[in-house]
């Protein structure tokens, strides 16, 4: 895109430190309207300071904002709102309790004669939905009620109804399921349309590519490149963000030996959620499990580990007998489950790193060796999947995701499990972290653990599994060995012939 | 604007008031079985006062339960406010108004520290609240020892025993007050900005609501209206007393009517209809039993599961609501 004249937003040396550490470093940015701009980095970068710089979370302490070629100096996220700087964050700011039009208008209710005018509130309500193109969507109707997807238009339309002309997007589809991907490209071009700017932070470069013009790379919190869209490729934009080729993200596979025994098997297992299930997985691999959101990867996973538990069939564990009844049992025969959603169930966001860690194995099993022996063995653990903290005493909730999910594995692997369950290991977790993730999974299957994991990211599914089980409508509806290609797993996943996942629009 | 739109769209009647109506069907036919007669205007007009009393402070707590707060003084706010009120006027009603006056802004002063001591110096309102029911506490033990100062004549006739029919006047006044808290919440932004500040108080705070001011108005409000119901006993009682709200268990019997009345304690939801049938639930409860004349201590262990009861379908409900 040639130099527009005058764009939405321009930042010119931005630097930020946060008790004497340099967060962000005279960093230039800006955005046109109707401009899709894409910032990448790992955690760490200085993405997340950034943006609240620009949304007035922060102040730069070097450095100038522009809004529109006029100077601005943010004391508050009001300021930012006013100068026309919305922001959908990655948890959403919504009241689930209150209508679709309370939360559109909350803070700025239109008054009529000293009182709210609801009427007024519905109709501008339904003017935005339906200029983001949504129409279906009721304003009277509930937030708590909505689907995801639909919170996440509602949160767009609370922006516009601020008359934000630049809206800045943090991981929008991290909490997004597959199809769901789609209604937020078209909404996105639809706000490019009407000449809005877009500030994309995202970790999924598929999208990236999908829906920028131009793309910011940070790291360490300074900017290595802007680049158009169009004259990059992902492998570029990866040694930019790492300084590491694409290829090494993914540890070797298992070789042709280390499988071992069959460790779990299921037979004719089903509950609500999942119908007939036959499974066998052995010590030393790992299993990929593929399918589309509600298809029953997650059911899998939790009837495995006993929280939603099989109703019928059998399960064995090393070809004992076991019934799964409940997350405690499951931990007792040596199952381990690391969840998809992390902020929610997998760790106590206000107790320190090291009580995260203990959680699973104080609850569950009398230290045998010693409470001071145990926490010994957990700040070992700790220690060796590299969690980067500033103590272990420190709360868990200021750490990065990818630190997070480091210490649930060190929390399950104090319990030296035999077989281990992962729901989406990666998501929300930067580059960086991610690899260390997954060198874990891999070292851990090597030890001689089973591993299942479950994984929307198809690259990761095909990289990281020795084979892969899709799953559609609660049954398991086929098996691939190492090597299968996205088309596979989406043609078995979708239930008719193979076509291409993702359509790029260039 | 027309009635018909003032009427909240969406929102089912509330099931208290199914409870409410089961109550009184079945404790009528117990007490008919018993020879008794539970609709005669006594029992009735007696039922009605019960709930003015509790329904006056239970409005208010609604309030600040609402915005995720909680008010533990109003027991004393009422003490205190029927003190000043019977104090001021001495048994004349010339100063009728200006002891009014004053107990309400007694009361708006205690409701004042309350906020702030939540707002601006995050004290858990649990806690804020308790200590200056305490600290009222402390004055009122050390300066009176029984009733005090007189009611004026007038008031008693008016407000005390005044009545319409069966219903007295009392009662309407909390109808009224009823009707202009629900008005205030559905159609002011401060209501809007209440509920939202009790629903998330980050995503209310991000949007541009003043927190603070919004849950200090809330806390005002609510030891207004503990000091109208104080105003109220005194004119029934035709003097302050300095332990009545106390012994009248207003504190937590307002905060068991608001959750009776399906607001959710931790904020965000809820409403004052259902606060007032909550209410007449409890009163309707006390009068039944008081017609069977049955112990005092079975008719707290009935109080009492109803409470547990009414959260627990609440939170069945909640639960279904959430699962996905």
């Amino acid at each position: 895109m040639p130099d527009p004249p005058v764009p939405l937003l321009t930042l010119r040396g931005i630097g930020k430190s946060f008790l004497g550490v340099r967060v962000l470093d005279g960093v230039d940015l800006d955005v046109a309207p109707g401009e899709v701009h894409a910032v990448v980095g790992e955690n760490g970068a200085g993405k997340s300071t950034l943006m609240k710089i620009v949304s007035g979370g922060h102040a730069p302490d070097a450095g100038t904002v522009e809004v529109a070629g006029a100077r601005q100096a943010f004391r508050g996220p009001r300021d930012a709102q006013r100068a026309g700087i919305g922001i959908i964050h990655q948890e959403f700011n919504l009241l689930p309790e209150r209508t679709v039009a309370e939360n559109v208008h909350l803070g700025h209710e239109p008054v009529r004669r000293g009182l709210v005018d609801r009427r007024a509130m519905r109709e501008r309500t339904r003017e935005l939905l339906a200029s983001i193109g949504e129409t279906e969507l009721a304003a009277d109707t509930r937030v708590g009620r909505l689907g995801v997807a639909q919170q996440q238009v509602v949160e767009i339309a609370k922006a516009l109804a601020l008359d934000a002309r630049l809206l800045i997007m943090d991981e929008p589809t991290a909490a997004l399921a597959d199809h769901e991907v789609e209604l937020l490209y078209g909404l996105v071009r639809r706000l490019q349309q009407r000449g809005i700017g877009l500030l994309y932070v995202s970790h999924r470069l598929t999208e990236v590519f999908d829906l920028s013009d131009r793309i910011t790379v940070l790291k360490d919190g300074r900017r290595v490149t802007t680049v158009a869209t169009a004259d990059t490729c992902t492998d570029d934009l990866v040694r930019h963000m790492v300084g590491r080729e694409l290829s090494s993200y993914y540890p070797d596979r298992a070789g042709p030996d280390e499988p071992g025994p069959v460790r779990l098997t299921v037979r004719g297992a089903g509950n609500r959620k999942l119908r007939a299930v036959d499974l066998d997985l052995r010590a030393g691999e790992v299993l990929g499990v593929g399918g589309l959101q509600g298809s029953g990867r997650s059911a899998l996973a939790r009837a495995l580990f006993g929280v939603s538990p099989f109703t019928t069939g059998d399960v064995t564990l090393d070809g004992r007998p076991v019934r799964l009844r409940s997350p405690r049992t499951a931990m007792r025969a040596g199952i381990a489950y690391v969840t998809e959603d992390r902020k929610g169930e997998g760790i106590v966001p206000r107790q320190s790193v090291l009580d995260n860690a203990l959680l699973a194995g104080r609850a569950v099993f009398p230290a045998r060796s010693g409470h001071a022996a145990r926490a010994r063995r957990v700040r070992d653990l700790l220690a060796a999947v590299e969690v980067r903290a500033a103590g272990d005493d420190q709360e868990i909730r200021f750490l990065s995701g990818g630190n997070q999910q480091k210490v649930v594995l060190a929390r399950w692997l104090a319990l030296d499990p035999r077989v281990l369950l992962f729901d989406e290991p990666t998501r929300g977790i930067d580059v960086g972290a991610k690899s260390a993730i997954h060198d874990l999974v891999r070292r851990l299957a090597r030890d001689g653990a089973a591993v299942l994991m479950i994984s929307s990211d198809l690259p990761e599914l095909l990289g990281m599994s020795d084979r892969i089980v899709v799953m559609r409508d609660g049954r398991i509806a086929g098996e691939l060995p190492a090597g299968a290609t996205e088309e596979d797993v989406v043609a078995l996943a979708v239930g008719h012939t193979p076509q291409s996942r993702t359509e790029i629009d260039r | 604007m027309s009635a018909l739109s003032l009427l909240p769209a969406r929102r089912p009647v509330p099931g208290v008031f199914v409870a409410l109506a089961l109550t009184l069907a079945v404790g009528w036919l117990v007490v008919l079985v018993d020879g008794g007669q539970l609709f005669n205007q006594a029992t009735t007009v007696s039922l009605l006062h019960v709930a003015a009393g509790l329904g006056l402070v239970a409005v208010g707590q609604t309030l600040v339960i609402l915005g995720g707060s909680l008010d533990l003084s109003v027991a004393y706010v009422i003490s205190l406010s029927t003190l000043v009120a019977a104090e001021t006027m001495n048994g004349s009603d010339g100063a009728l108004l200006p002891a009014v006056g004053l107990a309400l802004a007694v009361s708006a002063g205690v409701g004042l520290l309350n906020g702030l001591l939540v707002t601006r110096f995050r004290v858990n309102a649990f806690i804020a609240t308790l200590g200056v029911g305490l600290l009222l506490k402390g004055y009122l033990d050390s300066n009176y020892d029984g009733p005090a100062g007189a009611t004026s004549p007038a008031l008693v006739q008016s407000l005390g025993y005044q009545r319409v029919g069966p219903v007295p006047l009392s009662f309407l006044l909390l109808l009224a007050l009823t009707g202009a808290t629900w008005f205030a919440l559905s159609r002011t932004r401060f209501g809007h900005h209440l509920v939202a500040v009790g629903g998330d108080p980050e995503v209310a705070r991000l949007s541009g609501v003043r927190n603070d001011r919004v849950l200090v108005t809330a806390h005002v409000l609510c030891s207004l209206c503990a000091g109208l119901a104080g105003i109220y006993l005194a004119s029934r009682l035709g003097s302050g007393a300095p332990r009545v709200g106390t012994e009248g268990l207003y504190d937590l019997e307002s905060i068991a009517a608001v959750v009776i009345g399906g607001t959710a304690l931790a904020g965000g939801r809820g409403g004052v209809v259902g606060t007032v049938g909550g209410v007449l639930l409890l009163a309707s409860i006390d009068a039944i039993f008081n017609q069977l004349e049955v112990d005092a201590f079975f008719k707290q262990v009935i109080r009492g599961v109803v409470i547990i009861a009414a959260v627990a379908v609440y939170a069945r409900r909640a639960l279904r609501k959430g699962a996905w």
